[in-house]
C-alpha cells in the first residue's frame, strides 16, 4: 500500500499545518488554566520526580565535596567573621526577646486576634530552572506530604517563591524572579505596600507603590501577608537600587546552593482549594 | 514467520532510538546542577536533536514526534505549553527544505549551519514565549542559551552520529 509520492507530501504537509495549529491552541489553553492542562503538568512532574531525585543525590554529592574544599582554605578567616557576627547577633537577640515580651503584653492588652498557626515542611530540590525563559524549581514533595498550591518556599536566608502546581510525591515552585510571579511586599520602615513582580532577571521589581513612597537602597522587603496566601514578615530581600521610580529588589536567597527548601503551611482554611481553584472566600465545611 | 515478527519489533525499537534520545536528553537537562546561573543559559539540547537527525534521518523523527517532543519539553520545564513545539516543527521544515546541500558539507559547514539554525530558534522562541506571557522578555539569556547551544552541537551531534552508526545501521 503505496500512496502517490505528491499525494503522500501533500498528506505531510497537511498534518505539519494541523500540528502547529494544535500547537497554537494548546498556547491558548495553557493561558486558560485549564484542569486537564494542570493534570498532565503535574503527571509529567510526578514521573519524573523519583528518576531526577535519583540524578540529584550524586550531583548533591559532587557539589558537596566541591563546597568542602574551597571552604577549607578560607576556614580560618570565616571562623574569625562568624565570631564577630555572633557577638553582634547575641546583641540583636536579647533585643529580639525583649520587643517580642512586650509585643506580647501589648496584644493581650489589646485582644489581639492571633495569626493562624504556621507549620513548616522541608524539601529537597530536584529539578533546577528549565531554560532561558522560565525561573521555577521542582521539589521532591507533594500533596501526599501536605504541600498545597500557593505555599511559600523559602530558605534560611529568606524567600525563594511560591508552590504553582502540586503533584503526589513532586511540586513545583515558581521563583521570585520569574516573569509570571507576583507577591504582595511591604518595603522599608515605614512599611509601603507593593508588589513584587519578576522579570526573569535576578532583581525583581517593585510595581504598585503607594503615592510619595519614598525608598531607599537598603531598604527591608518582606511579604506583606495581604490576600491571606502567605504568613506576614517573610524576609525577601533588600531593595539595590532605585532609578526613575523604578526600585529593584535583591533576593536574600542563594540561588547557587538551592538544596533544601521549606515550604510554609499558612494560607486561610478555604482561600486556596486543593486543585487551585479560588472559592468565593467563604471556607467551605 | 516468529522471525520476521521478531525482526519488525527490533526495527520498530530502533527506530524509536532519536525520539527516545530525545526524552532522554530533556530529562538529564533539569537535574539540578547548581550553577549559579547556568539553569537560564543551559544549552536547548531537543534543537540539537532536531537538526541532527532532520538532516541525517528526517524518517525516523517525524513531524508527530517532534510536536510531542516539543510538549514533553514544555510540561517538564514549567514553560508555556505549545512554544517548544511550535519552534521545533519550524526548524524541522527549515532543516529539511536544506536537507539536500547540508548533508554533502564537511563537518564544520553543518556547524555553521546549525548555529544560523540556532539564532533563528531562539528569537521565535523569545517571541513566542514573550506572546504567550504578553509582556516583553529581556533577549539577554536567550542570546546566552543561543550560543551555549551552538558550542553544545558538538558533542551531541558526535553522541547522535555513535547512536546511529551502532544501532540504526541495520536498515
Amino acid at each position: 500500500m503505496r500512496l502517490a509520492t505528491p499525494l503522500k507530501a501533500w498528506a505531510q504537509r497537511f498534518l505539519f499545518l494541523l500540528l502547529v495549529a494544535a500547537a497554537f491552541a494548546l498556547m491558548l489553553l495553557g493561558k486558560a488554566d485549564i484542569a486537564l492542562i494542570d493534570r498532565a503538568r503535574t503527571a509529567v512532574q510526578d514521573g519524573l520526580a523519583p528518576l531526577l531525585d535519583g540524578l540529584s543525590k550524586p550531583i548533591a554529592t559532587v557539589n558537596g565535596l566541591i563546597d568542602y574544599a574551597s571552604e577549607l582554605a578560607s576556614l580560618q578567616a570565616e571562623n574569625e567573621a562568624l565570631r564577630q557576627k555572633n557577638q553582634e547577633l547575641l546583641a540583636w537577640e536579647a533585643i529580639a526577646r525583649e520587643t517580642a515580651a512586650e509585643n506580647e503584653r501589648l496584644r493581650a492588652l489589646l485582644n489581639f486576634v492571633p495569626d493562624a498557626a504556621v507549620g513548616h515542611r522541608s524539601a529537597r530540590v530536584i529539578g533546577d530552572q528549565g531554560g532561558a525563559f522560565v525561573r521555577s524549581i521542582l521539589v521532591a514533595a507533594g500533596t501526599l506530604d501536605g504541600v498545597r498550591r500557593g505555599q511559600a518556599a523559602m530558605t534560611g536566608e529568606g524567600m525563594v517563591g511560591r508552590v504553582v502546581s502540586v503533584g503526589k510525591r513532586s511540586a513545583r515552585v515558581l521563583l521570585l524572579t520569574d516573569l509570571n510571579s507576583r507577591v504582595p511586599v511591604l518595603v522599608g520602615e515605614a512599611r509601603h505596600r507593593a508588589m513584587l513582580v519578576g522579570d526573569n532577571s535576578a532583581l525583581p521589581d517593585l510595581m504598585y507603590l503607594d503615592d510619595g513612597a519614598r525608598l531607599a537602597v537598603g531598604d527591608y522587603v518582606v511579604t506583606s501577608g495581604i490576600g491571606g496566601v502567605f504568613p506576614q514578615g517573610l524576609p525577601i530581600g533588600r531593595v539595590a537600587a532605585v532609578e526613575d521610580g523604578v526600585a529593584e529588589v535583591a533576593p536574600f536567597v542563594d540561588w547557587a546552593h538551592l538544596e533544601v527548601i521549606r515550604l510554609v503551611d499558612y494560607g486561610l482554611p478555604g482561600l486556596i482549594e486543593e486543585d487551585g481553584e479560588a472559592s468565593e472566600g467563604i471556607p467551605t465545611p | 514467520m516468529r522471525q520476521s515478527l521478531l525482526h519488525r519489533i527490533d526495527l520498530w525499537a530502533r527506530s524509536l532510538v532519536p525520539f527516545a534520545l530525545a526524552v532522554l536528553l530533556v530529562v538529564l537537562s533539569l537535574s539540578p546542577v547548581r550553577l549559579p546561573g547556568f539553569g537560564a543559559i543551559a544549552p536547548w539540547l531537543p534543537l540539537i536533536a532536531v537538526y541532527f537527525w532532520s538532516a541525517h534521518r528526517p524518517d525516523l523523527l517525524p513531524v508527530w514526534a517532534v510536536f510531542l517532543l516539543g510538549v514533553f519539553c514544555d510540561l517538564a520545564t514549567g514553560g508555556p505549553l505549545g512554544v517548544s513545539s511550535v519552534t521545533l516543527m519550524l526548524a524541522q521544515v527549515a532543516v529539511k527544505s536544506q536537507r539536500r546541500h547540508l548533508l554533502p558539507q564537511p563537518f564544520i559547514v553543518q556547524w555553521s549551519f546549525f548555529a544560523v539554525f540556532a539564532v533563528l530558534a531562539e528569537v521565535v522562541l523569545l517571541a513566542l514565549n514573550a506572546l504567550a506571557a504578553s509582556t516583553l522578555i529581556d533577549a539577554r539569556p536567550a542570546v546566552f542559551q543561543a550560543l551555549s547551544t551552538i558550542a553544545a552541537y558538538p558533542l551531541f551531534a558526535w553522541l547522535f552520529s555513535q547512536a546511529q552508526r551502532s544501532l540504526l545501521r541495520v536498515h
